[in-house]
């Protein structure tokens, strides 16, 4: 059963991340830049001397198809191990399973194209 | 002597091509102090200012203020450019404090009165061929050498009038009478048009010594130029400090403001100041930035550069100063700033209040929530990052 690991994490999380995620034998990964409002609530910054809070959070996101539950368990630990700071912030990891894939080059269909 | 007209006149175009490096500086520092979807904008704007005023120095201004080109001490073409060279900065200053909201054609069409009528008028009175000569009006005696007052101020009096006219941007000032911020987008920018600027003020006083062609006259250029950095200076570090024991943070856009009122509070009286009297007055024209920002917003005058502080507050204080700190009669210069700025705030608010019957200065709501760039330009800045609203 393919599964779909989205990690949001801290962004200078991300070199750590995909790290643990080759050396869990993981071999591709989508990123982005993306901003969230969570627990963190935005931060304070300082302007001509007035405080205001900016509220979106820029954060990391990483997507990663992987064809079986096993490399899905053992992505979420790479992640949840690397991306931790023990900090509030510090992201959320959610799976999901995937229906079909195909690899464009190939038309490779499902475990397949992964 | 055809010598000291050779060097008064390559000196004199070299002052002049310092000072138009402020030109950029405005651009920069205003491109950075923007939001990305008025950057476009903005930047028309400072070349407008540019072109419209100088054209109309030229046409209009110039022989208004000075009454004849005829020039004995060098080349009457670069004593004009020297003189051109100033004009859009009165503009300049008052266009950048009301970015983000301001149209382009009525400010254009104020920038022609301004260049050919109101700021020579101010000249004639003051460096020029002075037209109250023997009323009691007559404020040519005020020490300002390279208009604290004369340009300073009078671009910040008409930018005080934009204001008044123009209002705030739009969601500046909230219902509930909390003032949202608006940061700067682009930091390097604001360090690059702040530092341009600064170079260019050497070109500013130093040039306006008017002469650097004998021995004396090298010397006065040289601590004018010394006099002009170190108020800089003092403005800048003055400002640091403040910021942090009242912030515990560095804020470089008011450090840089900081500085720029240093530079203004030092441009009436740097040629007749010793050399640590600069010193005193930059740190205090710093200050007055700290304090003129926080002040004017409560005041809701939204001025989004800062340049009320800096112009305004400190062409007064500068001019005021040199009374202070030098041997000049502090009533020539309290009497140049109040006539002069009567005059330029009244004069600003009338033709601005006519143009804006005609056309109006204030973009609209959901223009500014467009952003200028794409509204009056059709060219965004920034085509491939995301606006911030």
């Amino acid at each position: 059963m393919m599964k779909k690991i989205e990690a949001i994490i801290k962004p200078f999380k991300l070199d750590d991340v995909k790290d643990a995620l080759v050396e869990a034998g993981i071999e591709g990964m989508t990123v982005s830049e993306v901003k969230g409002y969570g627990r963190q609530q935005g931060h304070s910054e300082l302007y001509r001397g007035a405080e205001y809070i900016v509220e979106f959070i820029p954060k990391v996101k990483i997507e990663i198809v992987v064809s079986t539950d096993d490399y899905a368990q053992k992505a979420v630990e790479a992640i949840a191990t690397a991306a931790k700071t023990g900090k509030i912030g510090d992201g959320k990891i959610f799976v999901s399973s995937i229906d079909s894939a195909v690899r464009i080059r190939t038309d490779e269909e499902d475990e397949e194209a992964l | 002597m055809e010598i000291n007209y050779v060097l008064d006149t390559l000196f004199a175009l070299f002052a002049m091509t310092l000072i138009i490096f402020m030109v950029p500086g405005f651009a920069m520092l205003e491109a950075g102090l923007v939001r990305t979807k008025n950057v476009t904008a903005v930047l028309t704007v400072n070349i407008m200012v540019y072109a419209v005023a100088g054209m109309a120095f030229l046409l209009i201004g110039y022989s208004l203020a000075f009454e004849s080109w005829d020039n004995d001490g060098m080349s009457k073409w670069a004593a004009f450019l020297f003189q051109m060279a100033f004009v859009g900065k009165t503009v300049n200053i008052m266009s950048g404090g009301v970015s983000e909201r301001t149209r382009i054609i009525p400010l254009s069409i104020f920038t022609v009165i301004m260049a050919a009528i109101i700021y020579p008028l101010v000249v004639n009175v003051t460096w020029g061929a002075n037209l109250l000569s023997g009323t009691m009006f007559d404020i040519s005696s005020m020490h300002d050498l390279a208009g604290c007052t004369v340009i300073h101020s009078t671009g910040a009096w008409a930018l005080l009038a934009a204001i008044l006219i123009i209002g705030p941007r739009r969601g500046r000032y909230t219902k509930e009478g909390k003032i949202r911020v608006i940061p700067a987008s682009n930091i390097p920018l604001v360090v690059l048009g702040a530092l341009l600027l600064w170079i260019g003020w050497f070109g500013f006083n130093g040039g306006s010594v008017g002469s650097i062609s004998s021995k004396e006259n090298a010397d006065l250029v040289a601590l004018t130029i010394m006099n002009t950095n170190t108020g800089g200076l003092a403005g800048a570090i003055t400002v640091g400090l403040i910021m942090y024991i009242q912030y515990k943070r560095f804020d470089i856009t008011m450090i840089l403001n900081g500085a720029l009122g240093g530079l203004v509070s030092v441009t009436a009286g740097a040629d007749i100041f010793d050399i640590y009297t600069p010193i005193y007055v930059g740190a205090i024209g710093g200050a007055i930035v700290v304090f003129g920002v926080a002040m004017f917003d409560k005041l809701r005058l939204d001025d989004p550069v800062g340049a009320l502080s800096v112009h305004l507050l400190n062409g007064i204080w500068g001019t005021v100063a040199v009374a202070l700190f030098a041997d000049v009669s502090l009533w020539d210069q309290v009497k140049g700033v109040l006539v002069v700025g009567v005059f330029a705030f009244t004069s600003s608010f009338v033709v601005m209040y006519i143009i804006n019957k005609i056309t109006p200065f204030r973009a609209a709501d959901d223009e500014q929530l467009q952003g200028l760039d794409i509204e009056e330009c059709g060219l965004e800045a920034y085509p491939e990052f995301k606006r911030s609203i």
